[in-house]
Formats: structure tokens, C-alpha cells, sequence
């Protein structure tokens, strides 16, 4: 019942704004989460089940920063994402490409397993453990008042920062030559080879891309669920909002990101006990219902 | 008469299944060089060992002269090689600008490439107004013109073409040849061309080859080609088949 503590006066529609801020800001690390997954799905068309598991690294590295270097939260972030990025490029290198070739269930275990490793490993590390850590930020619990209507500036922060991240790689992969190089390469590999594009350099940066929006995700979920070796379970809320969003649809993963993370939020609040945690896997059900291929699906576009 | 592009004895397969059985080859610097050959023949095998797409398990490409069979394929086209493959392989949902954006990936030479941009553009004019459309939206014959474009702007020495003719109208067959002819005599590119279309190929084209079941077993010049009995049974289809509707060219001769 997160964000009830803070509900004071105001009423309903104070009530309401709160929680539908709070969903939001939720929602941006489901969605930075499935953006990771859909980054890798589209490359490589494997689904990376690891994807919680780097974030939940990336949280520690960040973690480490902070505390152990004392840098400032800023240059905490970068690193963070630079040490998970090569990491990322590294796990591909050694783990994923030895298996390149082989049926979809083979890569799926080896991409599960190697969640279970790094869940075990962050365990053997002195000074990391098994233990719950807080991470500070500027934020705090800052607050902002307009008139009634009390938000929190850890929220709003939250989603302004995955605004700008998602700002970027949108510029990133609309004009960059290497962003447009990993569109075509995820839409037609061979054609891709023969343009010359270093495939497999480029699906290599691509899950340095996707480990460094992982970490992205951790550092700011940080604040709220602190950091611990299981953080990484978020995944399994996140995958629901890459399917929500249409699986492979970029943009679609950050709107299914956000729907779950307000339909939570809302659920938590106004349902019965226990809702919260099924409302992610409900509006799943109801989506691919109404739409199989998820909202943004663009599986017979891509069958030109 | 150099030869740009040699090609040794190469035998390449697909797992167990043998494509190319020794096949030996040379097309001449600045020459239109044809392979025909039925479906299932090898021609686009030929063609996908050049690229380094697969690898021969013997033999040897030589471009200029240097082997370069076993190099990545992004390394093949920096040394010069461009391929517009069969069935045109676009990026469906980049634009078209996009996709021709990705065919100079190799090179850094930004006046190059837009110097490039607007000859490709000069040769397809529909190109340029449809620059801004996804590539997928394109029509067959449209993305054929994007295919051989975007192959260009690698600035190739030697390109590869696989069925440009591939699902297009004759009027539109002819036009993509005619482009075919001027990109060879004004760019000087040299062009090994594959086709079913022995027709159109053996008009445009100075030296070509037969190819059968993984080998070569016919090569000469076109004109000559054209003249023979054999070639024009049975891909050029002047003499009627046979009583029994399909006879085969192996019944009729033995090749060596």
C-alpha cells in the first residue's frame, strides 16, 4: 500500500492524482525493463529472461558508486550504466553468441540461467550479500504543493528521467548511423550483411544498449524497493508490459509499461487485498483477448 | 584485360547438401558477366560465397587478385563488393533514404555519399519522391530500383546481382536492364549477373557461363552463347520441347 502514507487532505481527486503519479512512476521501470527485453528481443529475436537480473546488478554497481567510490549521484548513474554496458556486450560475447544457432529453448535456458548466476553470485560478493541496502538520492522525500494536490519529487523525477532516457534513444535510433544500422539489422539480418553492417558487433552493442536501460531501471526503482539481490523479479511484471505493448514494438513497451504500472497502483488501492499483484497478469489476459498481438503489434507489418 | 573477381574450384554446401561442385570462374575488370543456370542450379550460392555469406569448404575467390574467401562479409564489401540479392531484401519499415543510408554503412566519406545519393537518385527519380515512404511500401518493381541503389552506394568495384528480373513486368524488366547497362558503362562498374531471364541477360551481358547442378559446363560469349542449339532449347525456349512436354538437358548431351 505504497503512497497511501502520504495521502493527507485533499480528497478524492488529490487521492486519485497521487496514485495515478505514483502508478506512472512505477510504470517507467516496468517499462524501461520490457524496453530492455524488446531491444533484445528485436535484434536477436531471443527473449532475454536475465533482463530483471541485470537490472538487479546494475543496481548494485550503482550501489558501489555511491557508497564505496562516494560519487555524486549523477556521475553514479554514468557509472553504473558504463559498467553494465561492457558487462552487457561481455555476457553476449561469452555467453549468448557460443549458443547462436541453436533452437529458441536452448538460448531461453542459458539466458534463465544465467539469471539464477548473477542472483547467486551478488550473494558471494563481500559487501553486497544477501542484505537490503537504501540509496540515496537528492530527492528524497521532497515534495511538491500545487494548491491541494501534493506530488512527490521522487515520482516526478522517476519519470522525467525516463522521459529524457527515452528522448535519446529515440534520437538515438531515429538519426544515429549505428541506431539506424541496429533497426535494419533487427528487420533484416541478411540484408544486413550485405551492406556490410558488422551484425554481430551490432547485436553485441545492443545488449550493452539493453543491460545499460536495465540499469537505468534499477537506479531508479532504487529509492522505492531498496537494493537486494532479488530486486530483479520486477521482470516478471515488466514482461507482461512487453506483451501488453506487442512484443518487438519499442514503443510499445513503454506505453505497456506505464498501463501496468497504473493499473497496479489503482488496483492496489481501491480493490481488495492481493489485487495488486494479479492486475499486471489480468490486463494481459484482457489485452491479448482484444488484441493478440498486443497494442502496438506489428508482427504482419514486418512480413513484407 | 585484368580479371577483378576469380573464382577457383569452389565447392560450397549447405550442411550436408552439396551446392557448388568446383566451380571456376573470372569476369573481367569493368565487363557484365552472366551465370545462367535453372532453379536450384547454384547461382545464387555463387553469389552468397562471394559475399562471404557462406563459406566455401574449398577453393578460392580472389578479388584482385587477394583471396577472400573465409573474410566476414562487412570486410568483402569494404574490399569492394556490392550485392543486390534475390528478392530485393529491403529494411520494410526504414524509409527509403534510410536504406540507402544503410547501403554507404562502409563509408565515411559524407560528400561521397551524398554526391552518391544523388546519382542513385538521377538513376530512379521515383526514389527521390518516395525517399521519406517505408521501404515496404514499395512496389516490387520500386524496391528492385532501392535494391541495386542501395548496393551502389558502397561504391562497389564488382557488384553481384541476383534476378533483377525477379516477379517483374517485361516493360519494367527492360528498364531495370537498361539501368543494368549504364550503371556498367558510366560508373565502370563491373557486374556478375545471375539470371533466369537468359534472354535479357545474354543481350546485356559480354562473357557467359551455364551452370548445372553445382557445376559450370558451358561458358563463352554471349553472342555465341545466343547462337547455340542447346541454349536456345532450353533457356531461351525457340525449339519447342519435347513429345513428353519436359525433357531434360542431361538426356540430351553429356557434358566434358
Amino acid at each position: 500500500m505504497r503512497g497511501r502514507g502520504i495521502l493527507g487532505g485533499g480528497g478524492l481527486v488529490n487521492q486519485f492524482l497521487q496514485l495515478l503519479l505514483a502508478g506512472v512512476a512505477q510504470g517507467c521501470v516496468y517499462a524501461l525493463v520490457a524496453l530492455g527485453f524488446v531491444l533484445i528481443y528485436k535484434a536477436t529475436e531471443t527473449v532475454n529472461f536475465a533482463q530483471g537480473d541485470l537490472m538487479m546488478l546494475g543496481a548494485f554497481f550503482a550501489l558501489t558508486g555511491s557508497t564505496t567510490l562516494g560519487l555524486p549521484y549523477w556521475l553514479t548513474i554514468v557509472f553504473a550504466l558504463a559498467v553494465m554496458a561492457v558487462f552487457g556486450m561481455l555476457a553476449e560475447r561469452l555467453v549468448l553468441r557460443p549458443v547462436l544457432g541453436y533452437p529458441a529453448f536452448t538460448v531461453v535456458m542459458v539466458t534463465i540461467g544465467m539469471g539464477y548466476i548473477l542472483r547467486g553470485v551478488v550473494t558471494m560478493i563481500p559487501g553486497w550479500g544477501t542484505d537490503t541496502y537504501t540509496f540515496a538520492t537528492p530527492f528524497a522525500d521532497a515534495v511538491i504543493r500545487l494548491g491541494a494536490v501534493v506530488l512527490a519529487v521522487q515520482q516526478l523525477a522517476v519519470i522525467g528521467m525516463t522521459a529524457a532516457l527515452c528522448l535519446a534513444l529515440y534520437l538515438f535510433f531515429r538519426y544515429a548511423k549505428l541506431g539506424v544500422a541496429m533497426q535494419a539489422t533487427s528487420q533484416n539480418q541478411l540484408a544486413a550483411y550485405y551492406m556490410g553492417i558488422p551484425v554481430r558487433r551490432v547485436n553485441m552493442l545492443i545488449w550493452g544498449l539493453s543491460a545499460a536501460v536495465a540499469t537505468f531501471a534499477g537506479i531508479l526503482l532504487a529509492p522505492v524497493t531498496f537494493v537486494h539481490s532479488n530486486m530483479g523479479f520486477i521482470g516478471l511484471k515488466a514482461f507482461p508490459a512487453a506483451v501488453v505493448g506487442g512484443f518487438g514494438s519499442v514503443p510499445g513497451s513503454i506505453v505497456g509499461g506505464l498501463i501496468i504500472g497504473v493499473v497496479e497502483s489503482l488496483a492496489g488501492y481501491y480493490l481488495p487485498e492481493g489485487f495488486k499483484d494479479v492486475a499486471a497478469y489480468v490486463v494481459v489476459l484482457i489485452v491479448l483477448m482484444v488484441r493478440p498481438s498486443g497494442i502496438f503489434g506489428e508482427t504482419a507489418r514486418k512480413k513484407v | 584485360m585484368t580479371d577483378v573477381l576469380e573464382l577457383a574450384n569452389v565447392e560450397s554446401s549447405y550442411g550436408p547438401v552439396q551446392a557448388l561442385r568446383g566451380v571456376t570462374l573470372s569476369v573481367h575488370e569493368g565487363r557484365i558477366v552472366t551465370v545462367l543456370g535453372a532453379n536450384g542450379a547454384g547461382k545464387s550460392t555463387i553469389l552468397k560465397t562471394i559475399s562471404g555469406i557462406i563459406d566455401p569448404g574449398k577453393g578460392q575467390v580472389k578479388l584482385r587478385g587477394e583471396e577472400i574467401q573465409g573474410r566476414s562479409p562487412d570486410w568483402i564489401v569494404r574490399a569492394g563488393i556490392g550485392h543486390v540479392p534475390e528478392g530485393r531484401e529491403v529494411f520494410p519499415l526504414l524509409s527509403v533514404e534510410d536504406n540507402l543510408r544503410m547501403g554507404a554503412y562502409t563509408r565515411n566519406d559524407a560528400d561521397g555519399v551524398a554526391k552518391d545519393l544523388d546519382a542513385v537518385y538521377a538513376y530512379f527519380p521515383i526514389l527521390r519522391e518516395r525517399a521519406k515512404q517505408e521501404a515496404g511500401q514499395l512496389s516490387g518493381g520500386q524496391q528492385q530500383m532501392l535494391a541495386i541503389s542501395r548496393a551502389l552506394l558502397s561504391r562497389p568495384a564488382v557488384m553481384l546481382m541476383d534476378e533483377p528480373s525477379l516477379g517483374l513486368s517485361p516493360k519494367l524488366t527492360k528498364e531495370i536492364f537498361e539501368i543494368i547497362v549504364r550503371i556498367n558503362r558510366e560508373r565502370g562498374t563491373t557486374i556478375l549477373l545471375v539470371e533466369q531471364n537468359a534472354h535479357m541477360a545474354l543481350k546485356i551481358a559480354e562473357t557467359g557461363y551455364v551452370l548445372e547442378v553445382g557445376r559450370i559446363v558451358m561458358t563463352d560469349t554471349c553472342e555465341r552463347l545466343a547462337q547455340k542449339e542447346d541454349i536456345r532449347e532450353f533457356y531461351l525456349g525457340i525449339k519447342a520441347a519435347g513429345v513428353r512436354g519436359q525433357r531434360r538437358w542431361k538426356k540430351k548431351k553429356q557434358w566434358r
